[in-house]
């Protein structure tokens, strides 16, 4: 009998790993969904610079959060703030599931956050002072907010903790908020606003490319979700993965067809990249509470993906005046920040709307500040050290030449 | 001899060639144009409208004889009109000179073939 026991325990190791392992390389193919959405959404002066800034945020992210990050995020909990550092993590033990597997894993969440910021601030950035940031957000703004919330820290033991499954918050949100202070120091593209401050059209040169993008993106993100479950062995692991893929499917379709019908009515006309922005906003916002809200939460929190998508697009362009060429500020922030805190409504074991009291609302609310506050104050830090030092943005004639070709030395097209 | 040039739209391309065929007028060049004017194509990014004044026609050039003028010129009409705004124009000016560059052939003749 112990026999029989210890070869379950084996394979439930071995079936737990296959499926971390093969979540987190489709969370790796979201890199390419985020490289061909920034491709298309932008002019194809800029398409070398931006592919080279997707490829190289993931591959300095790599390195970056093996030596360093990982561990910070991950480490035995000091004060509730941060992990204890040990550098060039490569444990052999296994808890639950091998630690290489889970450094595999939330390596390629901490790139995930890392990508989002190359958008919004497409097509005026200089390329060295995008390295240098890529290297801080690995191995410091997503390492530590992450370890308050997955690694143990003061989010995670308050009374009520705060709940972010999949990374709503601790993901898109820091990738975002990132965006908003380094897209706000470096400026808007040349001629993106009148000299009266009225915003203008700068068309993305390949819808095609977005859309193509905006699917492996939806297709990534049954790994990003799913996958964080962390097991698969067992009748309680496999129902909950099945859970959190229809409302990860449910809330971006919700998300894409409200979206459309929201630019139907406003613009007169169905709009194509708002509504690819939909179904990402939609999966942005189900992140956080893909495993403890219902199918019909998942629809209600979709719906309310498409409509802030569509109006915080507007809001951050027109008003804020913040130039965001991919929209990954109302994507990933907006809608990141409104998934999160619709978990303290939706949640069916203690949100608002099933009888639980507000408690887990306040936490939420809680944590999406002081994520906020953490990501974009470090943000802003680390855009305006940059600029005051190696400088952020290329010089007028570069921006208007195309950075292809001035940065790199190669355009894509030829 | 008459310089007819008609600026059209690129969707009524096929339509003008096969009437001017079948009303005999059998040669004319054309290339691609860009203008402004009272047609809009109002196009939307992202919530924005954005330059909507550049459009895209075809400019045809067709040198006729007199005779063939008034024919010419009912045959672009009928065949280019949408009745929307933005079916183009025709102008017509006279032309000094025209040349075959085969047989040296000048004026009426050189516009053309004797069977």
């Amino acid at each position: 009998m112990e026999d029989l026991t210890t070869i379950v325990s084996e394979f439930t190791v071995s079936i737990d790993t296959i499926w971390i392992l093969v979540a987190a390389v489709l969370v790796m193919f979201m890199q390419p969904g985020f490289a061909l959405v920034e491709a298309g959404f932008t002019r194809s002066k800029n398409t070398a610079n931006i592919l080279m800034k997707n490829l190289m945020d993931f591959s300095i992210g790599s390195l970056i959060f093996w030596i360093l990050g990982y561990t910070l995020m991950y480490g035995e909990d000091i004060g509730g703030f941060v992990g204890k550092i040990s550098l060039f993590f490569g444990s052999d033990e296994i808890n639950g599931v091998p630690d290489k597997a889970s450094l595999m894993f939330q390596t390629v969440f901490a790139a995930t956050a890392a990508t989002i910021v190359s958008g919004a601030v497409a097509e005026r950035t200089k390329f060295s002072a995008y390295i240098v940031f890529s290297i801080a957000i690995t191995a410091v703004i997503y390492p530590i907010s992450g370890h308050w919330v997955w690694g143990g820290g003061w989010l995670s033991t308050m009374a009520t903790p705060f709940h972010d499954f999949a990374g709503s918050t601790v993901v898109h949100s820091v990738g975002a908020w990132v965006g908003l202070a380094g897209a706000i120091v470096i400026g808007p593209r040349i001629g993106k606003y009148t000299k009266e401050g009225k915003a203008r059209a700068i068309p993305g040169q390949n819808l095609a490319l977005g859309a193509l993008g905006v699917f492996i993106l939806w297709f990534g993100w049954f790994g990003f979700n799913p996958g964080s479950q962390l097991a698969a062995a067992g009748s309680e692991n496999a129902s909950a993965i099945s859970h959190i893929f229809i409302t990860t499917n449910l809330a971006a379709a919700a998300g894409a067809v409200t979206a459309m019908i929201v630019t139907w009515i406003k613009y007169k006309r169905p709009g194509l990249s708002l509504t690819l922005n939909g179904a990402l906003a939609g999966l942005v916002a189900i992140t956080a509470g893909c495993d403890t809200v219902s199918p019909g939460g998942a629809l209600i929190i979709g719906i309310l993906a498409g409509v802030l998508l569509v109006f915080g697009v507007e809001f951050i362009d027109r008003k804020l005046k913040v130039d965001d060429p991919v929209g990954a500020i109302s994507v990933h922030g907006l809608n990141g920040a409104m998934g999160t805190i619709a978990v303290g409504l939706f949640s069916t074991s203690n949100g608002l709307f099933y009888g639980g009291g507000a408690a887990q609302l306040v936490s939420q609310l809680i944590g999406v500040a002081a994520v906020a506050a953490w990501a974009m104050g470090l943000g802003f830090l680390v855009f305006i050290g940059l600029k005051k030092t190696i400088g952020v943005r290329v010089s007028k004639r570069i921006e208007e030449e195309g950075l292809d070709i001035y940065e790199h030395g190669e355009s894509a097209y030829n | 001899m008459k310089k007819v040039e008609a600026i059209v739209r690129k969707t009524k391309f096929e339509e003008v060639k096969e009437a001017l065929h079948e009303n005999g007028i059998e040669f004319f060049s054309f290339w691609e144009a860009r203008g402004v004017g009272m047609a809009r194509e109002s196009r939307v990014y992202r919530g924005i409208a954005y330059d909507t004044s550049s459009i895209e026609r075809l400019y045809l050039q067709i040198v006729v004889r007199d005779v063939n003028l008034e024919k010419t010129i009912e045959t672009l009409i009928k065949s280019a009109s949408t009745g929307e705004v933005g079916d183009g124009k025709i102008f017509v000016s006279t032309l000094d000179e025209s040349i075959r560059i085969r047989t040296g052939e000048k004026g009426d003749e050189s516009l053309y073939i004797k069977d």
